[in-house]
């Protein structure tokens, strides 16, 4: 089968569903490729890289839509496009199914498939062909870059001899991927980072990209992001009240603020009010991620970039991608070759849409004359299972009462224990005689004091105090001492190995454990 | 001199022992704690030498002298992993010794009732003493001047105290040995029983029983030689049945009773300090032993028993593939590690490793990783061996933690290095309820997001049981033996 690339349509896209790269791969997986003469331009790419890598050259998009039997693009198609399409044709490329149903109807109307690479679901396993990721990772880093171009600074502060310059202070809110990528890119051009996200189990992520997390004292239950697909979902009025209050605090301060927040499947969340631009200092920038949804910023206009009445700039530009078509070209393509890879199991060069493919039917939106979308929940759950719950804490008076319960189970243990063996000592003080009595007191209390002594001892320490234990357990030597000085020989034959014996032991033990002790120490 | 300041004397001791007993709590007091010991004998054995009834002064300077010197030898020869072995060795003397001086007290008390019956006295003495009777009786100094005013119950009591500090004494000294050899390696290390199994080990105590009944009932000395071979055996025919990843229990076992053997001949000789050190060596033994089954999740019965009981039903089968790894890769995946937990086992001992690994973590520090040690309760083969074998490395104490420090911090480690340890880091006990050592408390090493196990081929460990981290994804094995992979691993990571 083959794989067709038009130029892209939409004005100042500059980015292209294939690269000479991905086309070599795509070849392995047993498709011919075609690209419209021209597409790549954009991207820094040529006619003759692509024919170098073996693909073919096609005048114009009506070709290209002839031959392939595969279309792979980056915008949604316009509606001439979809015209093209014939019966049994797989159109890929980003679609936003919920906002172009119009375009959905007529890629079925024409029997055409569609994958939208918008579509495909943040699992584990698809993050290889999750272009929207992708994406916005182009976007973050671009996102702060551009605002490094409007911004009269620098990002690090410096002392040097011509001065001292204070280091820039950035602000992004909505930590996803663009915004972490933005951290990112932030930090190490050395300036001072704040991130901000309703989801608070991002703060980690924020804190290992470098930057300080903007907590938010606010009692409600947020909602894990875990649970929409690693999105954020609309938060209650209060909590954004109380939102708002913080970044009304944070405003005067900070001298680029980058918005990236989106909720899915509705316009992008209004954040940074007019009244915070104006606290804003002059020559502050603003770069609104969200500009093609309708913008964070009250005085976001997409598309432009304008500046305030007080000198700060709002960036509103809505291809960040484009902008650096050559990166995200490539991203793109290997994302598209991903798709297609899980598209031909069998590396025959032949489409296989699995759809109880999780990913594939996810993805699928028109599919043999139907519309498919919304895809039904993925069977695999979203990112991360959610976290167990935390043991609930204990209130004062139930924790004084287990403490009470196990304080009572241990007197309890301890009198039984008593009782038993005062029963067992008061036996044999009954049939014994005084004299045995008194020694088996002494021996009784020694072993009570053994049992109280030796819990103490360090776990890293017993094997010294088996050493020590061994030494002094030789004290049986003094047996031998008062055996030795007998009249009968084979008494002081015996008694007398016995000193031997046991003077290696005392001797030996004490010796071997001193070694031992003497090589603990100190870090 | 006085017997008063014999007993006073003892007295001191008596508190010396149980300080340098307590002093073991922390690695600094430790160090003092040996003195205490050391004072404590040299008091005891002075007093004792001083004291009434001791004769032959040159002979027990002389004998104590050369046990001297052989014992320095020994201390200061022995490597540190062979430490297990020694202390061992050393029970069996302290064993042997008690039933000499129990056979001693035997003889004793024969050769007195026949010299009480010789000169026309009843033996053991009566409740109502004849004037003759009680000068004849004070002619007595030392041990016999005891044996000689007791009554006869105190007869009997004397008799009961002697057989068990033999019986004791016997059984400490041939498991000792055995347990000499099955750590050095000169006997097999496997559980091996003759033929009849536990029945023989019940058989040689019902005869010990019995004969102790003949013995009490004057049947002559000839039962207590018998007695003693009947504990012999048990002693050897039990510690050869228990496997050698048991041994660290067994040695603090032997330890016990070592203890309690002396304390048992304290008695017969009415020798309070020898009843203090031997109630308190015995209860530490016993309280060791009881940590040590603890941290196996075993009882101490299935321990002496011998062999992995209670298991019922298959062992899940384990799946996958033990996925090698040359040294390349763990030095780079060590140099992008910032959070190492090294897990030693007995291999580490065995290879003489405890140098190279010092040296790796040394260099690892130096680099600004954070370098750990995770020491499990039965790690080696006697309680606190890793922690010996690692101070003698030079390894800082304060970064070798135990169990229950380490094991939540694995979710948050880097790689965790396994040397020489199976049993301990094997996830079958918390995974497979039919495996042999189902709920045994083991190291969760697996949670690290890398592992890199160094042993010596595919084999399994002392227990014979597989071992499931072997197979795991984040699980690589670093395959040689320990000292010569480290050695190499070294060599690629910068000092």
């Amino acid at each position: 089968m083959k794989i067709g690339v038009p130029t892209e349509l939409f004005e100042g896209e500059r980015r292209v569903a294939l690269t000479p790269d991905s086309a070599k791969q795509l070849e392995k997986l047993g498709y011919q490729t075609a690209v419209q003469s021209g597409a790549g331009l954009g991207a820094g790419i040529t006619d003759e890289a692509y024919t170098e890598a073996g693909v073919e050259i096609l005048p114009d998009e009506a070709a290209v839509f002839a031959a392939a039997d595969v279309v792979a693009k980056v915008r949604p198609p316009e509606p001439a496009e979809v015209d093209m399409l014939r019966d049994g044709q797989l159109l890929i490329s980003f679609f936003y199914p919920a906002s172009n149903e119009a375009l959905m109807e007529q890629a079925k109307a024409k029997g055409a498939s569609v994958i939208a690479m918008d579509m495909v679901p943040r699992i584990s396993r698809a993050q290889k062909m999750d272009a929207l990721s992708s994406m916005a990772n182009i976007a973050g880093y671009r996102a702060v870059i551009e605002a490094g171009n409007n911004f009269g600074r620098f990002f690090t502060g410096q002392v040097t001899a011509a001065g001292k310059v204070p280091p820039a202070k950035v602000l992004v809110v909505g930590a996803g991927v663009a915004g972490l990528a933005a951290i990112g890119t932030s930090t190490s051009l050395g300036a001072i980072t704040y991130a901000f996200d309703v989801r608070p189990e991002v703060a980690e992520q924020i804190e290992s990209m470098g930057a300080e997390f903007v907590y938010l004292d606010f009692e409600e239950e947020q909602q894990d992001g875990a649970a929409t697909g690693g999105y954020a979902a609309p938060s209650s009025p209060e909590f954004r009240e109380k939102q708002l209050e913080k970044f009304r605090e944070l405003a005067p301060d900070i001298d680029i603020v980058i918005t990236t927040a989106l909720i899915p499947n509705r316009p992008a969340p209004n954040l940074w009010t007019k009244d915070m631009v104006e606290m804003m200092k002059p020559g502050s920038v603003i770069v609104d991620l969200a500009a093609e949804r309708g913008g964070n910023c009250d005085l976001t206009v997409p598309d432009e970039k304008i500046v305030t009445d007080n000198g700060v700039t709002i960036v509103g530009y809505t291809d960040f991608p484009s902008r650096m078509a050559t990166q995200s070209s490539m991203l793109y393509a290997t994302n598209i070759r991903h798709m297609m890879t899980d598209l031909t199991p069998e590396k025959d060069g032949v489409v296989n849409q699995n759809m109880e493919d999780d990913v594939i039917r996810g993805a699928t939106i028109v599919h043999q004359g139907e519309i498919t979308f919304p895809p039904p929940p993925p069977k695999v759950a979203a990112i991360a299972a959610k976290k167990q719950e935390k043991p609930k804490e204990l209130t004062a008076e139930e924790k004084r009462a287990q403490e009470v319960a196990a304080f009572q189970a241990q007197t309890k243990s301890q009198v039984t224990l008593l009782a038993v063996m005062t029963v067992l000592v008061l036996g044999v003080g009954t049939v014994a005689p005084a004299s045995f009595m008194a020694h088996f007191i002494v021996f009784v209390l020694s072993v009570f004091i053994g049992f109280q002594v030796i819990w103490n001892v360090s776990h890293s320490l017993h094997t010294p105090l088996m050493a020590v234990t061994n030494a002094i357990s030789s004290i049986i030597i003094l047996g031998a001492l008062i055996q030795i000085g007998s009249s009968s020989f084979l008494i002081t034959l015996l008694a007398a190995v016995g000193i031997f014996m046991a003077s290696i032991n005392i001797f030996g033990g004490f010796l071997v454990t001193r070694r031992m002790l003497a090589m603990f120490q100190k870090s | 001199m006085e017997f008063g300041f014999t007993l006073a004397a003892y007295a001191v001791a008596a508190v010396l022992f149980i300080l340098s007993l307590g002093g073991l709590s922390g690695q600094e007091s430790a160090k003092r704690a040996v003195w205490y010991g050391i004072v404590g004998m040299a008091i005891a054995v002075l007093a004792t030498m001083i004291g009434p009834g001791q004769g032959l002064w040159l002979a027990s300077v002389i004998l104590i002298g050369a046990g001297a010197v052989i014992g320095y030898m020994l201390a200061t020869r022995v490597q540190m992993t062979q430490m297990p072995e020694l202390v061992a060795i050393m029970h069996s003397l302290v064993g042997l010794a008690a039933v000499f001086v129990g056979f001693n007290a035997d003889i004793e008390l024969g050769r007195v009732a026949a010299q009480f019956t010789e000169a026309g006295f009843a033996f053991p003495r009566p409740e109502e003493v004849t004037v003759e009777g009680a000068a004849f009786a004070s002619a007595y100094t030392g041990f016999a001047a005891i044996l000689a005013k007791k009554i006869a119950v105190e007869v009997t009591i004397l008799r009961i105290e002697l057989v068990l500090g033999i019986w004791i004494g016997a059984v400490t000294f041939t498991g000792s040995v055995i347990a000499y050899g099955k750590l050095a390696g000169k006997v097999d290390s496997a559980a091996k029983q003759l033929p009849g199994g536990h029945m023989l080990n019940a058989a040689a105590a019902g005869l010990s029983l019995v004969l102790v009944a003949m013995y009490l009932g004057g049947a002559g000395s000839w039962t207590l030689v018998l007695l003693t071979l009947a504990a012999l055996f048990i002693g050897y025919h039990l510690i050869m049945g228990i496997g050698g990843a048991d041994m660290p229990v067994v040695v603090s076992m032997l330890n016990s009773y070592s203890g309690w053997a002396a304390a048992a001949i304290g008695f017969s000789l009415g020798n309070d300090l020898l009843i203090v050190v031997g109630a308190l060596v015995g209860s530490s033994g016993a309280i060791l032993s009881y940590i040590m089954c603890k941290a196996m999740n075993r009882s101490f019965i299935s321990v002496i028993l011998g062999g992995f009981g209670g298991a019922s039903g298959e062992a899940m089968a384990v799946e996958g593939e033990q996925i090698a790894i040359d040294a390349d890769g763990v030095a780079s995946a060590l140099e992008d590690a910032d959070s190492i937990v090294i897990i030693p086992g007995y291999g580490m001992a065995v290879a003489q490793a405890q140098q190279a690994v010092s040296e790796l973590t040394k260099r690892l520090r130096a680099k600004g990783k954070t370098v750990r040690f995770a020491i499990h309760p039965v790690a080696g083969r006697l309680p606190g061996h890793m922690n010996v074998l690692l101070a003698e490395a030079k390894v800082p104490y304060d970064i070798v933690l135990e169990m229950d420090e380490i094991n939540d911090d694995f979710p948050d480690t880097d790689v965790a290095i396994v040397i020489g340890s199976n049993d301990i880091v094997n996830p079958a006990a918390q995974e497979d309820p039919n495996s042999p050592i189902a709920g045994m408390p083991v190291l969760e090493c697996w949670k690290a997001k890398q592992v890199f196990v160094s042993k010596r081929g595919q084999g399994t460990g002392y227990s014979g049981i597989e071992n499931p981290l072997f197979y795991k994804d984040n699980t690589r094995m670093f395959y040689g033996d320990a000292k010569a992979s480290l050695d190499t691993l070294l060599g690629k990571i910068s000092g």
